[in-house]
């Protein structure tokens, strides 16, 4: 399947992968109109980590035999055998951080307020390119299929 | 009345029964399936009956599949009906209803069963065990038809944990207790069990350790105190009775299949019969870290273990990494996580990290350069990237004080390593 891989000799660290994943399902149209909204601003899916020089942008890697998946006590994590995207059901979500637990990328975001996983990379619904990717300034972010 | 016959039987319908369905079902579209169990309704999440009978979540949230998930996979559900007999030779299985089912290859996901210990007055009204869908129902029942004030839980694992906290939920007055000197002891160390317990008896939970019950007392039939074994008199309407589980070997073993505690599996979840495979918590299989054979009656491994059998029933050549103890509670509020091995006597070194204000806390366990254990108490973002490294068998020794420090983060790692893991191989930089 086709993945969003990083780059992290490309990567400035500008987080402007996380500004259009926030928009991208923020329900509006414009950054200005997303942003303005910040109460119901939602969590970035992707996730960069810094430290110096250093720099790379993270999501959810859809794995194959997602460990999350496995984890899930209460089936909301499950991965769509026809596109491999591993799906968050918040619905289903009873904050028991098993998925934490077990994502060896740490990419799963939870709100502990709230008592669920907040945010997960859904790939942006297949609709194209993944907007993190798209507006990637130094093509620090790759969409490919690696033939897995 | 001719036999049913599938290439494929799941004995069991959690969650090993649906990963191995799920599972062979990626290996072979078409091979007839069936699931049997004796519990009537579609697989649902067994760790959240303490969420449902708190109330918070529905019937309906704890589905563990979508609806029409049986139908899309192509698997026959036989449920409501448990198998009672297993007959290698002819490769059927007995239904408790007289009839049988023929299979080509088998999978015992059957589960485990919860110990009632020999004390006197267990038959009583008002006792439960906690393991099942049913008994959440049959507790609410009881908590409606009964005047229930006290409630008492014996056993302070995660069944018992999980229970006391929904019982304080519904206004009850909990108490837990424990034969060993802390709760949660399989889990967590002295300092992660200590907040735990604070965590309970915030929420109005009392929590009584290195005490045992002796008996259980009643009135009418049902059940009115505990009495402890320092002889003090416990009130109690209602008591769960939570102090483990035990595998449900009893179907193997009586068909003279390879059974120690649990049924016996080699890496490919294979038991002594070669077309019949086991998974989940009646399994038996091979621990990564203790380098042996036990039981560990968890979800995840659960999961994992049925995912391998199932690829093998389909004639994938799988092999089990073997599993890793762990554990995600979430206790009256404060999260937990604990991975591995985490008794500090098999540990040659032990890295910890203690935020200022004590409310969290995170301890890392090594041997041989390899990390065997952690533990996070409260702050439990990004854990998974510790389990990885367990899971991998990592030699951390050159970066491991950088696990500690407050945030975990991949640039943690080496570089290979995290390329490895998160830019995938064959890269172009």
């Amino acid at each position: 399947m086709k993945r969003i891989y990083a780059k992290e000799e490309y990567c400035i660290g500008c987080r402007l992968c996380e500004i259009y994943c926030i928009l991208k399902h923020s329900g509006h149209q414009t950054l200005v109109k997303a942003f303005r909204d910040e109460e119901n601003l939602p969590e970035p899916a992707v996730l960069v980590e810094e430290e110096g020089a250093i720099s790379f942008a993270l999501q959810c890697r859809h794995c194959e035999d997602a460990p999350c998946v496995a984890a899930c006590i209460a089936g909301a994590m499950t991965r769509d055998p026809e596109t491999g995207i591993v799906h968050h059901d918040q619905d289903k979500c009873v904050g028991c951080w098993s998925c934490v637990m077990m994502c060896p990328f740490g990419a799963i975001q939870i709100d502990l307020e709230q008592g669920k996983v907040v945010s997960k990379c859904d790939l942006c619904g297949l609709e194209g390119t993944p907007e993190c990717v798209a507006h990637c300034p130094n093509e620090a972010l790759v969409y490919e299929d690696h033939g897995d | 009345m001719a036999t049913e016959r599938y290439d494929y039987v799941m004995v069991g319908n959690s969650t090993a029964a649906i990963a191995a369905i799920e599972s062979l079902r990626r290996h072979d579209a078409e091979g007839t399936t069936a699931v049997i169990s004796g519990e009537p309704y579609p697989a649902y999440c067994t760790p959240l009956i303490s969420y449902l009978l708190a109330g918070k979540v529905t019937e309906k949230q704890i589905n563990y599949r979508p609806a029409d998930f049986y139908a899309r996979l192509r698997v026959a559900p036989r449920l409501g009906h448990a198998v009672v007999q297993l007959r290698p030779v002819e490769k059927e299985v007995m239904l408790d209803d007289g009839s049988f089912v023929a299979y080509g290859r088998l999978l015992l996901a059957c589960g485990g069963t919860p110990v009632v210990p020999n004390l006197p007055g267990t038959h009583l009204r008002g006792v439960f065990t906690f393991t099942r869908y049913a008994d959440a129902c049959k507790i609410r029942g009881y908590l409606n038809e009964a005047q229930v004030r006290e409630a008492t839980v014996i056993g302070g694992g995660m069944i018992g944990v999980k229970a006391a906290e929904a019982l304080a939920d519904l206004g009850l007055r909990a108490t837990i207790v424990e034969l060993q000197d802390r709760i949660l002891a399989q889990a967590l160390d002295e300092q992660g069990s200590a907040m735990a317990r604070r965590a309970l008896e915030k929420a109005g939970i009392r929590v009584l350790t290195s005490r045992g019950a002796s008996a259980l007392e009643g009135q009418e039939g049902r059940v009115k105190a505990v009495r402890l074994d320092t002889g003090a008199l416990l009130p109690a309407q209602m008591v769960i009775i939570a102090i483990g589980v035990v595998p449900n070997a009893g179907l193997a073993s009586a068909a003279g299949i390879a059974v120690n505690r649990g049924v016996l599996v080699d890496d490919h979840m294979r038991t002594s019969d070669p077309d019949i495979f086991a998974a989940g918590d009646v399994a038996e299989g091979y621990d990564a870290l203790l380098g042996e054979t036990r039981p560990v009656a968890i979800w995840p491994s659960a999961y994992l273990q049925g995912q391998v059998a199932g690829a093998n029933m389909a004639g994938a050549e799988v092999a089990y990494d073997g599993s890793v103890a762990m554990n995600s509670i979430q206790i009256c509020g404060l999260p937990t996580i604990s991975v591995g091995l985490t008794a500090p006597a098999a540990a040659e070194e032990v890295l910890e990290y203690q935020s200022p204000d004590g409310q969290n806390y995170r301890r890392i366990f090594l041997r041989d350069g390899r990390i065997i254990g952690a533990i996070f108490v409260g702050e439990i973002d990004r854990a998974g990237i510790i389990t990885g490294l367990i899971r991998d068998r990592i030699n951390v020794s050159e970066f491991k004080e950088k696990l500690i420090g407050r945030e975990l983060g991949l640039l943690a790692l080496p570089k290979e390593y995290r390329r490895h893991k998160v830019m995938g191989p064959g890269i172009e930089v």
